[in-house]
């Protein structure tokens, strides 16, 4: 456990670096990237020992959650923690608000008129519907990955560089370095490497995944926010996200919405359950796979659903 | 078995196949038509010579190149005057050029073909393009060097090749002093005049500085005299030589060198020879001034019109209709009043284009342009300087008239952009308005090259509206020139399309001018093509640049 929280409570230090200044914070960035390297070996077999919710440091707070399109009800007083640096699952049927959950901790809601919000998300202990949040620098804070791949019609690098050239970084060697970056940790480096410049549509659905993936890796989010983003892919794309996902976290909180089982449950720490905009069930992803508390969760689970 | 057919979808692949057909056929004819009918004109054509005898009267010799043949009824002729036996049902009949304007005053006319007598090609038949008057058809007799002759028969002719090539020579000397030269020191000469106005307008017309300004001018007056000497001169070289010639009708007669555009030998000229007066006939009617109210020379004002104001109206429009669509559909809330503005720019793509051109005079031209010169322009008046129609104007107009198929367009391209780009681009970090301009404009550029494509296409083939607002027969400069600043958009200019009406509608003669119609037609649609491509092939690069999984 010790082990564990050490590289938590050295994210938070950094995060509050992040609320400081532009320039602070670039500088404070690149730690962690570079970290990795010897951080490796120490906190694998600590990261899967995801134990109890309680002793996890929050990352998202959500209090009393309610999300109306219109008269639709998406999301009815939901209320939970999302923990640093593990990966939280969202899984329940179609329709049940998993999708509309996600969007709210970047506020991509924002985006359709007739979505009303209450409730508040606290991220680190800060409101982030509050009026005075710079919604963009939350969206760096808060990248996300879509369902669909959705590069934009540039080229590779230019993909992987856009999020740091909206940041306003001229330098073609800070942007060099974090494109090679961001690729080698997406695991897309060696597909790539060579042909930088070609068009990013030209690559095939997964590597597309990987290269989005990629270009939410480089502007150094905190968190990263994926919906279902297997749900596209082969299944040797799929294992090469999900493995992904599991390097991912020894330096960001992923947050994944799935509807694969297994998936949820291999890569998953925690998993929330959901059902008709309520959240049923929250707890560790073996507590949830192995012994569920709630009829409906169990069902479910088992594909005795509905 | 016809059912089976039907089935097949094979009807609608027939219909749209045939629908295609249709299209194509028509786009070729009509290219096809003007083409021939408007590239012919430039070949030296054979000259016949033979006897025309009207029954009952006196035969009379011609000498001419056919230009049209037709077989009609009989009455048809007989109604136009001519005397046709009784029993004679159809009519051949022949259009000849006969030029010679000066001495005939008819250089076209219709003959019976069966009043002729036989054609005959004559070896020395001589045509001569000639400044004034029109062709000229003769026989040539002699050069003459300061009214004596120096060459007969067949050296007559190696000169007269020799000694034309040198007078055009020395007459685009003059010509290039009298535009550029002569006119330079003239603008510049108003300018000291306006210069004076205007510090008589704010009361600082010192002594000294009226002076200086006086001294300025004596400066170019000298400047000016100095070139007329040298002007003079060359007009006095170009008068040296002389042809003489005689006319089908008995006529011998001396034409100036200097008032000969080009000499040529038809019925003995070789194929090489007439390819090269082709080309040097159609190199002047691009790249040269007109002649004779429009009928002759060239049609350079007019093209250069054209495309000028072409390319200013599409500065003009393509910012303002693409931010007007931008904020349309990204930034304005869609609602009853967007769609209230949608309605208003699609009905503006109805309203015809004459009344663009009346709005135009009466706002642009008069309104505006009154004010402009009421603020900056004082020390011009009485002379309106853009109080008047002018190429900005007209860009102006005609980028109002083309701003709905701007605005429709892009509007177009922007709601084709998929919605995951512009969320993958705000999950980034990306404020509304780096997306758009970062991600979104350039995807959506095609779409808006495409509404200027149509833009470009609906402008250069307009007339009516240009009519009123800067567009005239004959304009005395170019919009462009060497004086500063160079581009002068108060100025009004030549159009393709009046050319076309005015050459075709309005011209005294006719018959000359026809062919020109076609050639300047020609012209016209070439220009368009070529304007179409360059923006297309500008397109092209950008979608290919910009390939997304939308299109
Ligand atoms: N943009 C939207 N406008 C209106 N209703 C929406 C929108 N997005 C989602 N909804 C509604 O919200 C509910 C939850 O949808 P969603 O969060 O996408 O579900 P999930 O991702 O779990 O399948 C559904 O009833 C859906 O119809
Ligand atoms: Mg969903």
């Amino acid at each position: 456990m010790t082990n564990m929280t050490k590289p938590a409570t050295d994210r938070t230090s950094a995060t509050m670096e992040n609320n400081a200044p532009e320039a602070g914070r670039t500088s404070e960035r690149h730690v962690p990237s570079l970290a990795p390297e010897f951080r490796r070996d120490a906190p694998k077999g600590a990261t899967t020992a995801a134990g109890d919710l309680n002793q996890e440091t929050p990352c998202f707070q959500i209090n009393a959650l309610n999300l109306r399109y219109g008269s639709n009800h998406a999301l009815s007083d939901v209320s939970m923690m999302i923990p640093h640096q593990r990966i939280t699952a969202f899984i329940g049927p179609s329709g049940c608000g998993k999708s509309s959950l996600l969007r709210c901790l970047n506020r991509m809601n924002d985006l359709i008129d007739i979505a009303q919000i209450s409730g508040e998300i606290l991220l680190d202990g800060q409101d982030i519907y509050s009026k005075k949040v710079d919604v963009p620098e939350l969206r760096r804070r808060v990248g996300m990955v879509f369902q669909k791949p959705n590069p934009f019609p540039k080229s590779i690098y230019e993909n992987v560089a856009y999020g740091l050239r909206i940041q306003g970084v001229r330098r073609k060697s800070v942007i060099d370095e974090a494109v090679e970056r961001s690729l080698r940790k997406a695991a897309l480096w060696d597909e790539v490497k060579d042909r930088l410049k070609a068009p990013a549509m030209e690559l095939s659905g997964g590597q597309q995944q990987r290269l989005v993936i990629a270009r939410a890796i480089a502007i150094e989010p905190e968190v990263i926010l994926l919906d279902e983003p297997c749900s596209a892919l082969d299944p040797i794309a799929t294992a090469k996200v999900e493995e992904l996902m599991m390097e991912l976290k020894e330096n960001y909180t992923l947050v994944i919405v799935t509807h694969n089982m297994q998936q949820a449950a291999r890569v998953g720490d925690y998993c929330a359950f959901m059902y008709m905009g309520e959240l049923i069930e929250y707890d560790t992803a073996e507590v949830m796979f192995q012994t569920p508390g709630k009829k409906q969760t169990e069902d479910y689970i088992t594909g005795r659903f509905g | 078995m016809l059912k089976n057919w039907y089935k097949s979808g094979a009807p609608y692949i027939w219909l749209n196949a045939g629908a295609i057909a249709i299209c194509m056929i028509m786009v070729t004819g009509l290219i096809g038509l003007i083409a021939v009918r408007g590239l012919s004109h430039f070949w030296p054509a054979a000259v016949i010579e033979t006897t025309y005898t009207v029954p009952g009267e006196e035969p009379i010799r011609l000498l001419g190149t056919v230009r049209r043949s037709e077989t009609v009824p009989a009455s048809v002729v007989r109604e136009a005057g001519f005397e046709v036996p009784e029993d004679q049902l159809i009519v051949t009949r022949h259009l000849l050029q006969l030029g010679n304007r000066d001495i005939t005053s008819r250089d076209f006319a219709w003959y019976i073909g069966e009043n002729m007598g036989e054609w005959t090609y004559p070896e020395n038949a001589l045509v001569l393009e000639r400044m004034t008057w029109g062709n000229f058809y003769g026989f040539l007799q002699a050069i003459l060097e300061d009214g004596e002759a120096v060459a007969e028969g067949e050296e007559a002719w190696r000169e007269l090749y020799e000694r034309v090539e040198r007078a055009v020579d020395l007459r685009q000397q003059v010509m290039q002093i009298e535009r550029y030269d002569i006119g330079g020191i003239a603008y510049q000469q108003e300018q000291v005049r306006l210069a004076q106005r205007r510090l008589a307008l704010r009361g600082e017309d010192t002594p000294e500085a009226i002076a200086e300004l006086e001294e300025q001018h004596a400066a170019l007056q000298a400047q000016f005299e100095e070139i007329d000497l040298h002007r003079n001169e060359l007009r006095r070289q170009m008068d040296r030589d002389a042809v003489r010639a005689e006319t089908a009708g008995g006529r011998v007669v001396t034409i100036n060198m200097s008032d000969i555009v080009r000499a040529a030998r038809p019925n003995v000229m070789s194929l090489g020879d007439k390819i090269g007066h082709y080309i040097d006939s159609f190199q002047e009617f691009v790249f040269d001034y007109p002649r004779e109210a429009n009928t002759e020379g060239g049609i350079f004002p007019a093209i250069f019109g054209t495309v000028l104001m072409v390319i200013v109206m599409s500065i003009i429009v393509t910012p303002v209709g693409v931010l007007a669509a931008i904020y349309l559909r990204e930034y304005a809330r869609q609602g009853p009043f967007t769609r209230l503005i949608r309605i208003c720019v699609n009905n503006l793509a109805g309203v015809p284009s004459i009344v663009f051109g009346v709005f135009g005079l009466g706002f642009f031209v008069y309104f505006l342009g009154g004010a402009i010169d009421d603020q900056f322009f004082q020390a011009a008046q009485p002379t309106p300087t853009f109080g008047r129609p002018g190429l900005f104007w007209a860009s102006l107009t005609l980028a109002l008239l083309t701003l709905p198929v701007v605005i429709v367009a892009t509007e177009e391209g922007l709601s084709r952009i998929p919605k995951s780009v512009r969320e993958g681009s705000l999950a980034l970090g990306a404020t509304k308005s780096e997306t758009i301009w970062r991600t979104i404009v350039p995807m959506a550029a095609p779409a808006m090259m495409t509404g200027l494509i149509l833009a470009v296409a609906r402008a250069a083939g307009e007339v009516a509206p240009l009519m009123l607002v800067g567009v005239v027969k004959l304009a005395p400069n170019l919009p462009m020139d060497g004086n500063f600043p160079y581009l002068h958009l108060d100025r009004s200019f030549m159009h393709l399309g009046f050319h076309i009406y005015d050459v075709g509608f309005q011209s005294p003669n006719v018959e000359a001018a026809r062919p020109l119609v076609y050639a300047t037609a020609l012209t016209l649609v070439l220009i368009i093509i070529v304007l179409n491509l360059t923006a297309i092939a500008i397109r092209n690069r950008l979608r290919e640049k910009f390939k997304s999984d939308s299109d």
